[in-house]
């Protein structure tokens, strides 16, 4: 579904991806596992086209996506959660789920989603008018995701979704990627969180520096060494 | 013991003006505070119909730098810039309305029996219309070739350098409007039905006090202007998607929003507004010339800094507050009225002393310094 070939990154001088290469198939749990500034939401931007690469190339469903614009991408499919979650504060959170909802233009489709996604996530219902930036770190993730999901996502983007959150909260938000996943939308899923990661997905890429180090299924790469003592606290 | 060792504040330059404004602050605001009460309880040298005409003309003046200001204040939501040559946009839109008129006069309408009229005498409401309709289209577009031309290409530029080609652009469009348009002044030729000067009469004190055609227009419809562009923003996709983009351009960009859309759009609402308030000015105060837009650009960018730059509302205060301070300000403090310029920039140095982010203003959030 998305294939990523060589792809090399740059911050004017900086070289923050040196030939990555990873896919995803349709259905599937992907996480990119690596420390702060592996160059893991660099990725997820270079997807989204919110940045560009220099080198390399980014195919979705067969078709070379590269060089598009980021709105382009999403109304392709595919939606990024942003790390840190990024509410829009000054809105409301019905506001915010509108703004998800920018690239569909059936009013009739914008309202049943949006009342799946109050059905699927209870406290946004309940704090429908207030701004987005009154909620609590988990509510804004909880809208992040919702928000994501108004656009129909066929590939959903996560950027560490359990960043900053309570273990409690963590485990809740991880069950809601599981649960969308099964209702058919492939997620690939940035984290630090490796533990938590590693447990969902079905497969796995190590992020160092700008390159990948390891790949592999999930369970394979949750029992290696290196994984172990550098990611898994062993 | 640590206190022992703490050396006292040294006097740096930045201790230093933290003193200095304030006294500043204080001092002009003891001279205006001493002057009102000389002028307003003392001497009472003036009665209430002078007040009056005052205040309705702060009133008029007020609402066309408020439609300008708007304009500042959603370029800088959007770009952080200042856009320099906002006023530009206003005069073209002057312009714009001076020729509409200028044709709708020159076109007889016949009339059996009577001498001939023209289109414009005899259908001043369509005129009328037409000449907004015509000032805010052109500005609008005029501002969003600005955007396109003058300031896209620099948009990842460092933050001065748009600056100097707003300033740039400036100078390039009154030039070019000197240079296409003569530097002559020229009379706006309104309508006859709302001639400037001509208005309803109030006797107050046995003396009259006019209340201007053009004036009413003028501040009915930047009321309107206003009401409707809150509603926008706050109602419509476009609105929300403007102040989505304002709060964060890349998460806008992910949500599926096309940001250069988005900011065109803004430049042409921007352009619109400065039209209507250009064709306003061409009414009310009857002259067009390619200067026309500097005054009034500079005070509707003191407005919108006023009242808290990047806020609608602020916008709008501000350039209210503005035209009211003109207006009464030389008389209730009695000072030369040559200088009620003067007395609006103070007024505003004296606020931003003490409120630094305007009225409505909110201290900057770190992504926007
Ligand atoms: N806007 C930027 N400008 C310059 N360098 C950046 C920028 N964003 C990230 N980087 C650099 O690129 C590298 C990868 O960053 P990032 O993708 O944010 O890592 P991660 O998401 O894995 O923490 C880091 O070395 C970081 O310092
Ligand atoms: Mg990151």
């Amino acid at each position: 579904m998305l294939k990523v070939t060589d792809l090399n990154v740059y911050y004017g001088a900086i070289h923050a991806l040196k030939g990555i290469s990873f896919d995803l198939q349709e259905g599937e749990i992907v996480t990119l596992i690596g420390a702060n500034g592996a160059g893991k939401s660099t990725l997820l931007n270079t997807v989204s086209g919110i940045l560009h690469a220099k080198e390399g190339t980014v195919e979705y469903l067969g078709e070379n996506i590269s060089n598009e614009a980021p709105q382009v991408i999403v109304q392709k499919g595919i939606v990024q959660v942003p790390e840190g979650r990024k509410i829009f504060a000054k809105m409301t959170v019905m506001e915010n789920l509108e703004m998800g909802a920018y690239t569909v233009t059936d009013r009739q489709q914008i309202q049943d989603k949006r009342e799946a996604m109050f059905d699927r996530f209870p406290v946004l219902r309940t704090r429908s008018k207030q701004l987005g930036g009154t909620l609590s770190g988990g509510e804004q993730q909880m809208l992040a995701m919702a928000r994501a999901l108004m656009a129909n996502p066929k590939l959903l983007l996560l950027d560490e979704p359990s960043m900053g959150l309570a273990p409690v909260l963590v485990e809740q938000i991880f069950d809601i990627i599981q649960d969308i996943n099964q209702q058919g939308t492939s997620v690939l899923l940035v984290e630090q969180n490796a533990h938590m990661a590693l447990s969902i997905a079905d497969r796995a890429y190590v992020l160092e520096t700008g390159h990948i180090v390891l790949e592999g299924d999930a369970s394979v790469v949750m029992n290696d060494p290196m994984v172990i003592s550098a990611y898994l606290g062993g | 013991m640590e206190s022992k060792t703490k050396s006292p504040p040294k006097l740096t330059r930045r201790n230093y003006s933290k003193i200095i404004r304030p006294i500043f602050g204080i001092l002009v605001l003891g001279y205006i505070l001493w002057r009102l009460y000389e002028v307003l309880i003392v001497q009472q040298a003036y009665s209430i119909e002078i007040w009056l005409r005052l205040l309705i003309a702060g009133l008029i003046i007020g609402g066309v730098y408020a439609l300008i200001a708007i304009g500042y204040t959603l370029v800088y939501g959007i770009l952080f810039m200042i856009n320099f040559a906002h006023g530009e946009v206003m005069m073209i839109g002057t312009f714009a309305g001076y020729f509409l008129f200028e044709v709708t006069k020159g076109i007889n309408v016949a009339s059996a029996g009577n001498p001939p009229l023209s289109f414009s005498d005899a259908y001043p409401l369509i005129s009328v219309i037409l000449a907004f309709i015509v000032g805010m289209t052109v500005a609008a577009a005029a501002g969003f070739f600005l955007e396109k031309i003058a300031y896209r290409p620099l948009r990842k530029a460092p933050r001065l350098i748009p600056l100097i080609s707003a300033i740039g652009a400036s100078f390039f469009l009154q030039n070019a409007a000197q240079l296409l348009f003569s530097p002559q002044v020229r009379d706006y030729t309104n309508p006859a039905a709302i001639a400037r000067g001509s208005g309803w009469t109030l006797i107050i004190n046995d003396s009259r006090v006019v209340i201007t055609y053009t004036g009413v227009l003028t501040f009915v419809l930047s009321i309107l202007l206003m009401i409707g562009l809150y509603l926008m923003v706050q109602k419509t996709k476009l609105g929300k998607a403007m102040r989505a983009v304002a709060s964060d351009k890349n998460t806008a960009a992910l949500m599926g929003i096309d940001v250069d859309a988005i900011v065109s759009r803004t430049f042409i609402i921007s352009g619109a507004l400065a039209g209507a308030a250009g064709v306003m000015w061409g009414l009310h105060n009857g002259l067009v010339h390619f200067f026309v837009g500097f005054l009034p650009g500079i005070k509707a960018f003191t407005a919108a800094v006023l009242g808290g730059i990047g806020n609608i509302p602020g916008a709008m205060l501000g350039g209210m507050f503005l035209g009211l301070v003109e207006s009464l300000g030389p008389t209730a403090l009695g000072i030369s009225y040559q200088l009620k310029d003067v007395i609006a920039f103070v007024i505003m140095i004296v606020i931003l002393i003490f409120r630094p982010s305007g009225i409505l203003g909110e201290v900057l959030s770190e992504e926007k310094v």
